[in-house]
């Protein structure tokens, strides 16, 4: 009973208890299941209150370019580094990276199971007119899988009928594949985590055009004065440290380890 | 039938174990959508009598809008409270985006319209009833609202359910507005799409039904401290 | 005591939708009489007391008080043809002019049980008013009516739906209320009930006031022809 009064004194008061920080990140990264290891970590280090917005990268970058988010965590090399050179950010930090995989129907329709290169594997998907759900949402998956497609000299655009982009999340439009019988392109940890497999498999991973590098940009304080900068260091301190380094790499699901660490110490910059 | 099945006993087992998750989202739930519910009703049940009893010039289209408003996508409403209080829009130096009060803002805006039309609905068939009798006793139009609204509560707590109905159940506004955040913004309906998003059906079925329980609760409640079934009474 | 207050009409007329509907000219309504407008139904009864009143508007012409305006509304009262009973009990509807006037609790407390009394009524307190029968909800409203001691009374056909002896006992607390002082307006088919308990007698016929004079008078030499003929038990038109 009085959990339950304290919970309600808790919900009720309108000020938060120590210092908030406000994080845009990508489904992909939340449905791994990574931020409920690092979240109560990062509190316990540094008692900072991190408020995680689970959007897709395009929404990020567009909180971070309004100013409604403190800093951001994507997987959008070419996006970010556009992102950092009109100023919304002042820098793109490395954190760590996983890699993506391509789901499909236990049956392989269309044998993508032992191709060569990713880009062959789609190229296969696309003759064979299997099912297959994008993202479609302008997501870090979503530019990986657009560039997968025009590395084997296709244009998404003129895809018909059996190409179906749902703009959704990664665990919303796994659920869709699942419901489908379809092919998906998605990050590794998303699809370990992944609740509802039904009869899906993942056929084909490795190639290296599938690695997935996930980054930290801190919101352009002379931009938007209103953001806790301090907040937003040691934060970023936080991800490149050590202790980071421990819960990223050593991160499980099932027998799996699907991130791995590679944050550098940060350039001489002024 | 199986996952149905699941969602139930995860439903039973969250409860039993007073899960503290499961408690904090709920009481967010009821503070946002309660909060909305006072503040539109208080807005909401003058406005639709005071329209019942008042006549002037654009009555009919104020009536027209009003009950327009009603079929206002929720979706949509939260999408322009969001450009509001975005720090890239007029409001955004509040810093109220992503607060469980731009839930409350949201909610108020989407069961205001819902209110006000089945509360002048009412008022309507009521002041008809009453409108010799009030003009011959000489009333005021104060007076006259003050004895619609007592006489005619029933119909007015009937409307204010509804309001909550609205607002307990609803998603697409809160989780545009609020981010449903951990801890800080998440609430039934979004932690229910969220774990659907993951594909933890049991664990969403089980929220659903403590919604569902929720909501029959407090109507239930309402019912019973406002003896509208009692017999004799009206 | 006072007299009681006087309301005139001038040039008064009632066109609705292009028909005139009443064109009664000059009329005051004054003394301590009880009078009873008889008519054929359309005849315009009910908008002549609507009028005298003060709730129906008026095309042509003015209505006028002996008294302030405000003083005027709150000494009169109006007893519809369909008693209109608030949806709450008994006591509470006798309760509700005085409410109104914001007296204090312990005087309201008294007359309600004073009034629920006068009108046979007083175990019937806390039942609910709308599922009273039709004799005591027109009991009732005329209770209602008459419980801030009005200087004028309106009813509009009261004992129109009402067995025998609602309408005697209705007839009973119409005496009582024009013997201590009530000027009593009221219409009615009924040609017994207007013998039984009018002063004088107003004849109604397409809107203008035919006849109009002592009961007594009226009753055993109507002027008009058409006047005798209603009284015969004609239809007229």
């Amino acid at each position: 009973m009085i959990r339950i009064l304290a919970l309600i004194a808790m919900v009720w008061s309108t000020s938060a208890s120590g210092d908030t920080l406000r994080l845009a990140v990508t489904t992909s990264f939340h449905n791994s299941g990574l931020s409920d290891v690092l979240l109560p970590a990062i509190k316990a280090d540094t008692g900072l209150e991190v408020h995680l917005l689970v959007v897709g990268t395009g929404q990020a970058l567009r909180l971070g370019q309004a100013g409604d988010v403190d800093a951001i965590l994507v997987h959008s090399r070419t996006a970010e580094e556009a992102f950092v050179a009109d100023g919304h950010a002042t820098h793109r930090r490395e954190i760590m990276y996983n890699d993506f995989v391509l789901i499909g129907p236990q049956d392989d329709p269309a044998a993508v199971q032992g191709t060569a290169s990713a880009a062959d594997a789609f190229a296969r998907i696309a003759t064979s007119e299997s099912a297959f759900v994008s993202r479609g949402d302008e997501s870090g998956t979503h530019k990986k899988e657009i560039s997968l497609w025009q590395a084997a000299s296709l244009d998404p655009q003129s895809f018909r009928g059996w190409y179906k982009p749902v703009g959704a999340g990664m665990g919303a439009s796994l659920n869709t594949a699942a419901g489908l019988d379809a092919y998906i392109l998605s990050d590794r940890a998303s699809w370990l985590n992944f609740g509802n497999k039904a009869t899906l498999a993942m056929l084909f991973s490795g190639d290296p055009a599938l690695f997935n590098q996930y980054a930290y940009l801190p919101v352009n304080p002379d931009r938007h004065p209103h953001v806790n900068a301090k907040a937003v260091q040691t934060l970023e301190v936080w991800l490149t440290g050590n202790r980071a380094e421990q819960l990223v790499n050593g991160y499980e699901i099932g027998t799996e380890k699907p991130f791995h660490f590679n944050a550098q110490s940060p350039a001489v910059d002024p | 039938m199986n996952d149905i099945w699941t969602g139930l006993t995860s439903a039973f087992w969250l409860i039993v174990t007073a899960d503290a998750d499961l408690i904090e989202i709920a009481l967010r739930s009821l503070q946002v959508s309660v909060s909305a519910l006072l503040i539109a009703a208080c807005v909401a049940l003058p406005f639709g009598t005071w329209l019942a009893v008042r006549r002037f010039r654009f009555r009919r289209a104020t009536i027209a809008t009003m009950n327009a408003l009603m079929g206002l996508p929720p979706v949509v409403v939260g999408l322009i409270v969001y450009m509001l209080l975005s720090r890239s829009g007029p409001f955004g130096v509040f810093g109220l985006l992503f607060t469980p009060t731009a839930m409350i803002i949201a909610q108020v805006i989407i069961i205001t319209p819902l209110i006000a039309s089945i509360t002048h609905q009412a008022m309507r068939e009521l002041w008809a009833e009453y409108h010799d009798l009030l003009i011959s006793l000489n009333t005021s139009r104060s007076q006259r609202i003050r004895t619609l609204l007592w006489d005619g509560r029933r119909a007015l707590l009937t409307a204010t359910l509804a309001g909550f109905g609205r607002a307990i159940g609803e998603v697409g506004a809160i989780m545009i507005v609020g981010g449903n955040i951990d801890h800080a913004t998440r609430v039934l309906t979004t932690a229910i799409a969220l774990e659907t998003g993951k594909g933890d059906f049991a664990l969403a079925l089980g929220l659903g039904f403590v919604l569902i329980a929720l909501a029959l609760l407090v109507n239930y409640l309402t019912h019973v401290l406002s003896r509208t079934e009692r017999e004799g009474r009206w | 005591m006072t007299a009681p207050m006087t309301i005139s009409l001038t040039d008064a007329k009632v066109v609705r939708r292009g028909k005139t509907i009443l064109d009664v000219g000059a009329f005051t309504l004054d003394g301590a009489g009880l009078s009873i407008v008889l008519g054929p139904n359309g005849s315009g009864k009910t908008t002549l007391l609507k009028v005298l009143h003060g709730v129906a508007r008026l095309s042509e012409g003015t209505l006028d008080w002996s008294v302030p305006e405000d003083a005027a509304r709150r000494a009169q009262a109006y007893v519809f043809q369909s008693p209109v009973m608030l949806r709450r009990n008994v006591r509470q509807n006798l309760a509700y002019p005085l409410q109104l006037l914001k007296r204090p609790k312990a005087e309201v407390a008294v007359k309600v049980a004073d009034w629920a009394a006068r009108i046979g009524l007083a175990d019937a307190l806390d039942r609910p008013a709308p599922r009273l029968s039709g004799g005591e909800k027109q009991k009732l409203a005329l209770g209602r009516a008459l419980i801030r001691q009005p200087q004028v009374l309106f009813l509009d056909e009261p004992c129109a739906n009402l067995d025998g002896r609602s309408t005697r006992e209705i007839e009973a607390l119409l005496r009582e209320a024009h013997a201590s002082g009530t000027r009593i307006i009221m219409s009615t088919h009924d040609l017994g009930q207007a013998r039984r308990l009018a002063t004088d007698v107003l004849f109604l016929l397409n809107g203008r006031i035919h006849e109009h004079g002592a009961a007594k008078e009226i009753f055993a030499a109507p002027k008009h022809a058409e006047t005798r003929a209603f009284f015969q038990g004609d239809i007229v038109e």
